[in-house]
């Protein structure tokens, strides 16, 4: 027999009747009251000073005056030593990875292997392997820990805090500015940051702009194009300095297409009541501070290390694949990119730059590699020993321009994310519909704006 | 009977008892469970650096609500 | 408020790429507010002996992992940190149907010492629920550090269950809670709860209603608890519970979903 509570229920909203918001006030405040009842019984105060400390350091870091530039200070300085202190683990890695790699080809020639097992599996697979690896980890595992100390302390609630009103006028959440810094990190871990926001509308919101804040691999990529194309073009002593402000420009453009997009959003697919908002601004904590690091850099090494094994390494495969076998004389990656060179044109790219976005499609970090090796027809995946090389390879051999630089630059922020960021997503959202439209609005954002202003500059003769 | 208002009128610093959740459904709850209770004092600590949200002391917590919110709360100020 | 440790935690590599899971003798939920240091308790009893997945259809991050004592395997489940049981956000659902459906041996609630009028709101709820429980007041450090003092064993008696004073930071306390939780899960304590009592109004409608509520859940299901969700108007709740009384079955109290990224 099928038990039943619906006639329960009926009897129940008979005895409540009209009361029912009462009655639930009631009953809440009842357990409440019990509560402080209890806690009267059991807690003594001796000395209500340190809730004090807790307002004044709020008076400072959350002031109408201080809050935002210690908020932005913050921030920077966290960005400032993951890409600077970045730089000297990465080359460590890479020399030490592309040195095994030397030992790698002497073992396969000793043992008088094909040539093709030996590009496939040490220039295609092991490449990108050590590619990912050696640019990925160094900044992740710096960038992380530092967030993961910022929360610790109790700082993260206070820039939602600092900054909900912005996101609420874009119909998102204040925590969206959270998930938003952890997408600089990493945007899958973005994603999934996204937890944090309780309402699914708002969630849904934070999750499919997550990909507009360029992530550590993509970072790499717009440095050296700004230091190559904006810097370059101004002198020695200013070009830091330039540098560090065109990528910020890049940064700002790109929270502000996640505000615009968002509040597009929210006014179109993801209409609906704003779902109640609030945040708990808990006290300032002591971090652990060893427990911290220790975990959160194997944490890291982990993550960077199974995504390079599982994605990356064969997507090498495939890349070296492309770039060497070969149809009536081109490698099949030169037909490709020749496929896509009149929309890319169009986009004020090449198809080469497109191809390269595409096969980049695991991992942001090899699309700057991939794009160089089909560049120089080098069959496997390159780096060039300067800068000065790069913009030789760049504008010299491939004419490139300032507007290339800066429509690939907006491609990079704005396009589908990256193979791990999309199948966390569907995990996440369980909806292959929010997956795709997770690529697509990104892509769309991407492709027009460069459309826009490569036939604006075109139009008003500026290149 | 002391002057009926709405918390987030109330300036920073000042103190008031909750009198009713005017909010509705899912909020009205959220309020609630957030111990907005008839007869609970709540503290007004500071509005954000841009004006909203506003943090409350409920029942010990420092907890921010956003204006549109805050104003679904009719409370007394209490002196 | 979780941010680092869910998104970069080595719990989420495990997630996104593969997680395992094994068989234990008792099975404990961890309940608590947020911000109360629920996930240091959680790490502190199972250390690295984790793994995370969804609750199966939302997006709610499950965690369990597993410790032993005394040669026993126990099987901690850490519910989402919520302030209450009642709004029937995703968080509080998962929470509430998890202690009253999958019934776990014992319920570890985590509550802030600094803060504990408004964590035993919370507690109190979830004692409607199960007697089953081990209030853990944690954060005591923090406590001292402020000059708070809270009498431990009269906040024992007053609620009738087991309750022990923890920093989880630093370890302290924490053989004792594993003693307690071992004492209740295999019921050689038996716990005395002192219900909330309501309004007479209220109280007059559980009266008429609950006798009638116990006849169709028997003694699976808490009657006056029931009863109350029933006055209240909670239709996902009766929904979920109709399910569970006539299936067996629950919808976001199955095992953790197995899944990876090959």
């Amino acid at each position: 027999m099928q038990k039943s509570l619906a006639p329960l229920l009926e009897d129940a909203q008979e005895i409540v009747g009209l009361r029912q918001n009462q009655l639930q006030d009631n009953i809440v405040a009842s357990i409440y009251s019990t509560a402080e009842q209890i806690a009267g019984e059991v807690v003594s105060h001796t000395s209500p000073k340190r809730r004090d400390l807790d307002r004044q350091i709020d008076n400072i870091l959350t002031s109408p005056i201080w809050g935002f530039p210690i908020m932005f200070g913050v921030l920077a300085v966290v960005f400032w030593v993951t890409i600077v202190g970045a730089n000297i683990p990465s080359s460590l890695l890479a020399t030490e990875l592309f040195w095994i790699e030397a030992r790698l080809t002497d073992l396969f020639m000793a043992l008088n292997a094909p040539g093709w097992l030996h590009g496939f599996l040490v220039l295609g697979v092991y490449r990108s392997l050590a590619w990912v690896v050696s640019v990925m980890l160094p900044p992740m595992a710096i960038f992380f820990p530092l967030f993961t100390l910022l929360e610790d302390l109790g700082y993260l609630p206070r820039v939602a805090f600092n900054l909900d009103r912005f996101f609420k006028k874009a119909g998102a959440h204040g925590k969206q500015a959270l998930t938003m810094s952890m997408g600089f990190g990493c945007n899958a871990a973005g994603i999934i940051a996204c937890r944090i926001i309780e309402s699914p509308r708002e969630r849904l919101i934070a999750t499919l702009t997550n990909n507009f804040v360029p992530c550590n691999g993509r970072f790499p990529t717009l440095i050296a194009l700004v230091s190559i194309f904006i810097a370059g073009s101004v002198s020695l002593s200013l070009s830091s300095i330039v540098a560090t402000l065109a990528v910020a420009g890049l940064v700002v453009f790109g929270i502000a297409v996640t505000l615009a997009i968002s509040w597009l959003l929210s006014i179109t697919i993801l209409r609906g009541e704003p779902s109640s908002f609030t945040l708990e601004l808990p006290p300032y904590r002591r971090p652990l501070v060893g427990q911290v690091l220790v975990r959160s850099v194997l944490d890291r090494t982990i993550f960077v290390l199974r995504r390079a094994v599982i994605i990356a390494a064969p997507a090498g495969g495939l890349i070296w694949i492309l770039a060497n076998a070969t149809v009536d004389g081109a490698s099949l990656l030169s037909t490709l990119a020749g496929w896509l060179d009149t929309p890319a044109r169009f986009m004020g790219l090449d198809g080469f730059i497109l191809l390269a976005f595409i096969l980049g499609l695991p991992a942001n970090e090899i699309v700057l590699p991939i794009l160089i090796m089909s560049y120089v027809c080098g069959g496997a995946m390159t780096e060039l020993a300067s800068l000065a090389d790069l913009r030789h390879l760049l504008v010299e051999q491939h004419g490139w321009t300032w507007l290339t630089a800066l429509c690939t630059m907006i491609f990079s922020l704005c396009h589908w994310p990256c193979g791990t960021t999309l199948f966390t997503i569907q995990r996440e959202q369980r909806s292959r519909r929010w997956t795709l439209l997770a690529a697509l609005i990104p892509t769309a954002v991407g492709v027009v704006v460069c459309i826009f202003i490569n036939n604006l500059v075109r139009l008003l003769d500026l290149v | 009977m002391s002057a009926t208002t709405t918390l987030n009128r109330l300036s920073n610093g000042s103190f008031a008892l909750v009198k009713e959740v005017m909010a509705e459904g899912l909020t009205r709850r959220r309020l609630l469970d957030l111990g907005l209770v008839p007869g609970t004092k709540v503290e007004v600590i500071r509005r954000s650096p841009a004006g909203d949200p506003i943090a409350f002391n409920i029942r010990g917590a420092v907890i921010a609500l956003r204006r549109d919110v805050a104003g679904q709360v009719l409370v007394s100020p209490w002196k | 408020m979780g941010l680092t440790y869910q998104s970069t935690g080595q719990s989420t590599t495990r997630e996104i790429f593969n997680a395992l899971a094994d068989h234990c003798d008792y099975a404990i939920a961890l309940a608590g507010n947020p911000n109360t240091g629920k996930s240091t308790v959680f790490n502190a009893l199972t250390g690295l002996r984790q793994h995370t997945g969804n609750w199966p259809g939302k997006t709610v991050q499950r965690a369990e992992g597993s410790y032993i004592y005394k040669s026993h395997r126990f099987r901690l489940i850490d519910l989402p940190g919520t302030y209450s049981l009642l709004s029937n956000s995703a968080d509080e659902e998962v929470a509430r149907d998890f202690i009253c459906f999958a019934r776990p041996d014992a319920t570890i609630v985590v509550v802030d010492a600094t803060c504990l009028e408004r964590n035993l709101n919370l507690a109190l709820q979830v004692m409607e629920i199960t007697g089953r429980v081990v209030i853990c007041v944690n954060l005591i450090d923090e406590a001292r550090r402020k000059k708070i003092r809270i009498d431990i064993d009269k906040l024992g008696k007053r609620l009738g269950v087991p309750v022990v004073a923890t920093a989880a930071r630093s370890g302290e306390g924490m053989p004792r809670l594993k003693e307690l939780v071992s004492d209740v899960a295999s019921k050689r304590v038996q716990t005395k709860l002192q219900p909330v009592r309501y309004s007479q109004e209220v109280e007059n409608a559980i009266a008429r209603l609950e006798p009638r509520v116990q006849a169709i859940v028997g003694n699976s299901i808490n009657s006056r608890w029931l009863t109350l969700r029933l006055l209240d108007g909670d239709t996902r709740l009766v929904h979920t519970m109709e399910n569970y009384l006539n299936t067996g079955e629950t919808v976001s109290v199955m095992p953790v979903v197995q899944e990876g990224l090959v």
